[in-house]
């Protein structure tokens, strides 16, 4: 693989890749409704975007289920692969073990209608959920992000130097402050890379929610289906470019914070 | 550090935790019982619930399926449970169809993203420091934008009058627009596209442990380049070609978004079928029996692969 093939190869990849975006980017600024026709420079689809109530309380809301399932899958995903890691025999460690890496195989078409008829059931039997909603798509997505926090959570845990948890119960701690003093801590920045995961995937999916989702609770994934079903429509190239303008200012940052780290070690 | 961090010193905890002891229950028990409880709940429950539907009938109502169980007029409880939707999978060859040609789809995506992946991440595993880093970042960059708009970029790309019709149009090597939106071809990229990422990560992570000393050892020994690469660095990199072919083929085949938006009519998925069914036909009882079939027939073998595959790795 020398000479001009691979250069070749590499640089198709990377224009394949880009070229996409990058033409998203550029029409986000067209002035013609043919959204590939250029027609001059214009910002009048932010102006426009900014104005579509619809989108900016779907965007709210998609934020607001994101945040709570990213919180509750860093705690009940790590929870199971704490449990899964530090205790070695219990009973239904095998179902456990199962049902928490299943999720990362399951097709979205499966979870999202399987959650939605037992919401259903659930509702005929317990009466709760009553009807569906913010609270419904947040323990949608809190399940099938729960299994991607626990890969994270379960691999650090598994290369932690365990010698210090056995240090601090010889010292005297119980297992709560074995756990809140020294794994934690330790643990720490594989759970926020965990949360981040989380954050993401939730504020992605379309077809989960759109299954366990009600009236009043479309996320902005749904609306923004919803848009480009009938084809496209320039207002959404203007929110694709702020969404990309937001995810390089969040990558500058981390960059910039990874870097400061590092010199801070050396 | 005297006397715990701050959450463990709090008084509500404290109260909880006496409380909890009070019960019976141990923290250990506890600990165990919450994600247990919630993935029972959540995510075991749900197929048992689908199965109970499969076996039930659509009927127009709120929910639109008929029950499980009936009071007869003597007070007897009946089960009504029938086969029916399941034998109608069989008989109509729609769903057949749809089987094949989502495992073909997913199949013919995930060989072309390793025909794009593999050189990129072959090229990355050999850049020399600053420069790999940020080609790394720049394979994952995109991932971090959202999927749908990704897709949603693609339409803008094929459509008749899109960037790629206008162009080559304006060159003038083609005359009338192709039609590329709505094809089969269309989904290949969108699919191609969305999970490109996903094959070169495995890939690069694979390569990057190659030992140098055994493409020199080839080398020396007379071996071309190309020798080398066929015989040395690609069956090394098999376990690499094997888990990102995995991470592009697994979410591939149910795929809805990619079909539904870049396909055509005519392209079938049976994702796109299970949601069609249930969005469009407000069929539930049929949705889930296509669930149903299709967890035995995909997302069972792909378990059952991927645990023989963990257990190699183990052992």
């Amino acid at each position: 693989m020398r000479g001009w093939f691979l250069p070749l190869a590499v640089v198709f990849g990377f224009v394949f890749l880009y070229a996409p975006i990058v033409s998203l980017v550029v029409f986000s600024f067209n002035d013609s409704r043919l959204v590939t026709v250029w027609g001059g420079f214009s910002t009048r689809w932010y102006g426009e975007l900014l104005r579509d109530r619809q989108i900016i309380s779907a965007a709210w809301i998609s934020l607001k289920v994101a945040f709570f399932s990213a919180t509750l899958a860093t705690i009940i995903g790590t929870l199971g692969a704490f449990v899964l890691t530090r205790f070695s025999k219990f009973t239904g460690r095998l179902i456990l073990t199962a049902m928490i890496t299943a999720p990362l195989v399951m097709p979205e078409v499966i979870t999202g209608l399987s959650l939605l008829l037992l919401f259903v059931s659930m509702e005929q039997m317990v009466g709760w959920p009553a009807g569906r909603g913010m609270i419904t798509v947040i323990i949608a997505h809190t399940t099938f992000c729960a299994a991607f926090v626990a890969v994270i959570a379960q691999s650090r845990l598994r290369s932690m130097d365990d010698s210090l948890e056995e240090a601090a119960r010889d010292l005297g701690a119980g297992p709560v402050r074995v756990f809140f003093d020294v794994t934690l801590p330790v643990i720490a920045p594989a759970l926020v890379a965990g949360w981040l995961l989380a954050f993401t995937l939730s504020l992605d999916d379309l077809v989960i929610a759109s299954f366990v989702s009600g009236p009043g609770a479309s996320t902005l994934p749904m609306v923004i289906f919803s848009k480009i079903r009938l084809g496209v429509s320039p207002d959404v190239n203007a929110l694709a470019t702020i969404i990309i303008g937001f995810v390089l200012v969040a990558v500058a940052i981390a960059g910039w914070l990874m870097r400061r780290a590092m010199r801070k070690e050396l | 550090m005297s006397g715990g961090n701050a959450l463990t010193r709090s008084a509500p905890w404290r109260g909880t935790a006496w409380a909890i002891g009070k019960l019976g229950i141990s923290g250990r028990t506890l600990v165990i019982a919450i994600p247990m409880l919630w993935l029972l709940v959540f995510f075991l429950a749900p197929f048992f619930v689908l199965g109970r539907i499969s076996l039930a009938e659509a009927i127009i109502a709120r929910p639109p399926y008929t029950p499980l169980f009936e009071r007869g007029p003597d007070g007897s409880f009946e089960i009504i449970a029938s086969l029916e939707n399941y034998r109608f999978l069989l008989e109509d060859a729609l769903y057949r169809n749809a089987y094949l040609s989502s495992i073909w789809i997913a199949l013919v995506s995930t060989i072309f993203a390793l025909l794009i992946g593999y050189p990129i991440a072959y090229y990355i595993a050999r850049a020399p420091e600053p420069k790999r880093s940020l080609l790394l970042l720049m394979v994952i960059l995109p991932f971090w934008t959202s999927f749908l708009l990704r897709v949603y970029a693609w339409m803008g790309f094929l459509r008749s009058n899109g960037v790629i019709n206008n162009t080559l149009m304006s060159l003038g090597l083609i005359d009338s627009p192709i039609q590329m939106m709505q094809t089969d071809f269309a989904v290949y990229i969108g699919i191609v596209y969305t999970y490109l990422p996903f094959m070169i990560l495995p890939l690069y992570a694979n390569l990057t442990k190659l030992d140098g000393a055994l493409l020199e050892a080839a080398a020396d020994l007379g071996a071309s380049p190309m020798v080398t690469f066929f015989t040395v660095t690609l069956p090394l990199s098999l376990p690499g070609i094997v888990a990102g072919s995995m991470l592009v083929f697994i979410p591939a085949i149910g795929e809805y978004v990619i079909p539904a938006l870049l396909g055509g009519p005519d392209t079938l998925m049976i994702g796109r079928v299970l949601w069609d069914e249930f969005f469009g036909s407000r069929d539930w009882p049929v949705a889930s029996a296509v669930a149903i079939v299709m967890l035995f027939l995909v997302v069972a073998p792909i378990m059952w692969l991927q645990s023989v595959q963990n257990k190699r790795e183990e052992g």
